[in-house]
C-alpha cells in the first residue's frame, strides 16, 4: 500500500466496524448533494423551466384578476403556488433518475456488498432532493420578490415556505425514488414525468377551485392532491397565515411521504432480492 | 414525369411509408403527439374556461378560443415529433444507410415532412371530434375552415423542416430538448391564453413580433367566421418555410459531411 493512500481513512463501514445509520445517511447524502450540484443538468432545468412558464403566466392570466371573486391582484403572487410545486416535480425526476443511473451503472450493486441498512439508502438518496427543493424555493422567492411578488406572511413565512418545499421535495422526491428502484431505467423515469405533468395541470394551479367554471375539471382538482399542496404555497403570498391551507399541504405533502416512503422501501426489497 | 423526379418521389415515399409504418406498429412513439394537444386542450379549455369571463374579453366561446390554439400547438409538435424520429433515425443507422441509397438526398427531408403531415393530420381530427364534441362552435364557413387547414399544415412544414435541420446536425436522440425547446418557447409567448390586447408586460412585446400571433389570431377568427388577416398569416407561414427550407438543406449537407 502507498504511503498516500494509508493516510486516506476509510469509511467505518469499508473498515468493518459498524457504522450507524445515520454516519451510513451522511455519506450518502453527501453524495447524492454533491452529485446534485456537480451536474447542472440536473437542477437548471428545474429552475429556469418553472421560472419561465410563470413569467409567461403572470402576463398571459393577468387578466384573470378581473374576474369577480379572484382573491388578489396580482397574477404573479397568485401564480407561484403552482411554480413551487413544479420544482417540487423536478425534484422527483432528480431523486428517480440517480437512483436509476446507480443501478444501470452498478453503484447499486456494490453498494450492496456494503452493510448499508437499506432506510438509510432511501434517506441519504432524497438528501439531494431535500436540498435541491430547498434551494429552488429561495431562488423561486428571491427572483419573485424581485418582479413585484407580496409575500403576505412576511419573513416568517418565508421560513414556512422553505420547510413546506423540503418536505413536498421529499414527498415526492420519494416517488421518483420508487419509479427508480422498481424501474433501474433513467428513461422509465423520464417516461413518468408526463403523468406528473398531468396533476400539475388538472389543479387548481391556474386559477381559484371555485372560480373553475366547468364541474368535472373542478372535481378534478379538488380530489387532486396537488391542489391542496399548490393551495398552501399560495396562501402565504396572497393571504397571509392560513392555518387550514398550510395543515392541508403539509397533510398532504406527509401522506405522499408516507405512501412514497413505503413505495420506495418495498422497491428496494424486491430490487435487493433480485439482485 | 421524369425518370430523375419519378426516383426522388418513390424515395421520398417509401422514407413516409416507413416511417408511419414504424409509427402504427410502435403506438408507444405515436401516441405523445396525441396525448399532449388533448392534455392541453383540457386543462385549458375546461380549467381556465372562466378566463372568457374577463372583462373585455370579446372572443365568444372559451373552448373554440383553446381549440385553435391546440390545433395550431399540434401543428408544431407534429413536426418536432418527427424531428425525435429522424434524429434516432440517424443515431441508429437507418438514416445514413439512406444516404447511401438515395441520389437526390433532398428527398429524405420531403419523406419526413409527409410523415409529420399525416400524424398532424391524424391528431387534428381527434383533437376536431374532441372540441366538437365538448362544445366549441365551429361557425366559419368551409371555405374559413380550408384556410384554417392550410396555415395549419404550412406551419407544420415549416415546424418539420426547422426540427429535421437540428435532427440532422446533431444527429443523436440527446439533441431532443434542443428541438422541443424553441417550439415550445415560441408557442407559449403567443396569445395562448386570452387575447393579445389583454396581455400585459413582456409576454405582449414577445406576442407582437412572434410569428405564431398571426397564424393563431387569423385560425381564431376564420373558425367563428369573423373577418381574418389570412393572407397576413399565410405570408408569415410561407416565410417560415423559405427560412427553414434552407435550414433544412444545411442540416443534410451536414450530415452527408458527417458521413
Amino acid at each position: 500500500m502507498s504511503a498516500g493512500a494509508a493516510t486516506v481513512r476509510a469509511p467505518a463501514a469499508v473498515r468493518g466496524e459498524r457504522s450507524s445509520a445515520l454516519t451510513q445517511v451522511g455519506y450518502l447524502a453527501r453524495r447524492s448533494v454533491t452529485r446534485t450540484l456537480r451536474q447542472p443538468i440536473m437542477f437548471v432545468p428545474s429552475l429556469a423551466f418553472p421560472l419561465f412558464l410563470l413569467a409567461v403566466n403572470a402576463s398571459g392570466l393577468s387578466a384573470a384578476t378581473n374576474l369577480p371573486g379572484f382573491p388578489t391582484d396580482s397574477y404573479l403572487s397568485f401564480a407561484l403556488g403552482l411554480t413551487f410545486m413544479q420544482g417540487a416535480l423536478f425534484a422527483t425526476m432528480g431523486a428517480g433518475q440517480s437512483i436509476a443511473q446507480d443501478i444501470q451503472h452498478g453503484f447499486f450493486d456494490r453498494l450492496q456488498l456494503t452493510p448499508l441498512r437499506s432506510n438509510a439508502l432511501i434517506a441519504g438518496q432524497l438528501a439531494g432532493a431535500t436540498v435541491q427543493g430547498v434551494f429552488q424555493a429561495v431562488t423561486y422567492l428571491i427572483v419573485a420578490l424581485a418582479f413585484g411578488a407580496h409575500l403576505e406572511a412576511g419573513p416568517a413565512g418565508a421560513l414556512v415556505l422553505f420547510a413546506l418545499s423540503a418536505v413536498v421535495g421529499v414527498a415526492f422526491g420519494s416517488i421518483g425514488l420508487a419509479i427508480g428502484l422498481r424501474t433501474g431505467n433513467g428513461e422509465a423515469v423520464q417516461g413518468a414525468f408526463p403523468l406528473l405533468f398531468v396533476l400539475l395541470f388538472l389543479s387548481s394551479g391556474a386559477l381559484p377551485r371555485d372560480l373553475i367554471a366547468n364541474d368535472w375539471f373542478q372535481t378534478i382538482a379538488t380530489i387532486n392532491p396537488v391542489s391542496y399542496v399548490i393551495e398552501g404555497f399560495r396562501s402565504l403570498f396572497i393571504t397571509g397565515w392560513d392555518g387550514e391551507a398550510l395543515a392541508l399541504a403539509f397533510g398532504v405533502s406527509v401522506g405522499i411521504l408516507v405512501l412514497g416512503m413505503w413505495a420506495a422501501t418495498a422497491a428496494l426489497r424486491t430490487r435487493m432480492e433480485r439482485t | 414525369m421524369s425518370p430523375v423526379r419519378r426516383r426522388w418521389v418513390r424515395a421520398a415515399l417509401a422514407i413516409a411509408w416507413r416511417s408511419l409504418h414504424v409509427m402504427a406498429s410502435k403506438p408507444s412513439l405515436f401516441l405523445p403527439s396525441l396525448i399532449f394537444p388533448l392534455f392541453f386542450f383540457a386543462a385549458f379549455a375546461g380549467g381556465l374556461s372562466a378566463v372568457g369571463d374577463a372583462p373585455n374579453f370579446d372572443y365568444p366561446d372559451y373552448t373554440t378560443f383553446q381549440y385553435v390554439f391546440v390545433l395550431m400547438q399540434s401543428a408544431v409538435f407534429g413536426g418536432v415529433f418527427t424531428g425525435f424520429s429522424i434524429a434516432a433515425d440517424f443515431e441508429f443507422g437507418f438514416a445514413r444507410r439512406m444516404l447511401l441509397a438515395t441520389r437526390n438526398r433532398s428527398a429524405l427531408i420531403a419523406g419526413y415532412v409527409l410523415t409529420a403531415l399525416v400524424r398532424a393530420l391524424l391528431v387534428w381530427a381527434v383533437v376536431t371530434v374532441v372540441a366538437v364534441a365538448t362544445g366549441a362552435e365551429i361557425t366559419g364557413s368551409v371555405g374559413d375552415l380550408l384556410e384554417i387547414l392550410l396555415i395549419a399544415v404550412l406551419l407544420n412544414f415549416a415546424a418539420t423542416l426547422f426540427a429535421s435541420g437540428l435532427a440532422m446536425r446533431f444527429r443523436t436522440l440527446q439533441a431532443a430538448p434542443l428541438i422541443q425547446l424553441p417550439a415550445f418557447l415560441i408557442i407559449m409567448t403567443a396569445p395562448v391564453y386570452v387575447p393579445r390586447d389583454l396581455i400585459q408586460g413582456w409576454v405582449a412585446t414577445v406576442a407582437d413580433v412572434n410569428p405564431m400571433t398571426a397564424m393563431l389570431e387569423a385560425g381564431r377568427n376564420l373558425v367563428i367566421g369573423a373577418p381574418a388577416e389570412t393572407l397576413l398569416a399565410l405570408g408569415v407561414a410561407a416565410g417560415l418555410i423559405l427560412v427553414m427550407v434552407n435550414w433544412a438543406r444545411t442540416g443534410l449537407r451536414r450530415a452527408e459531411a458527417a458521413g
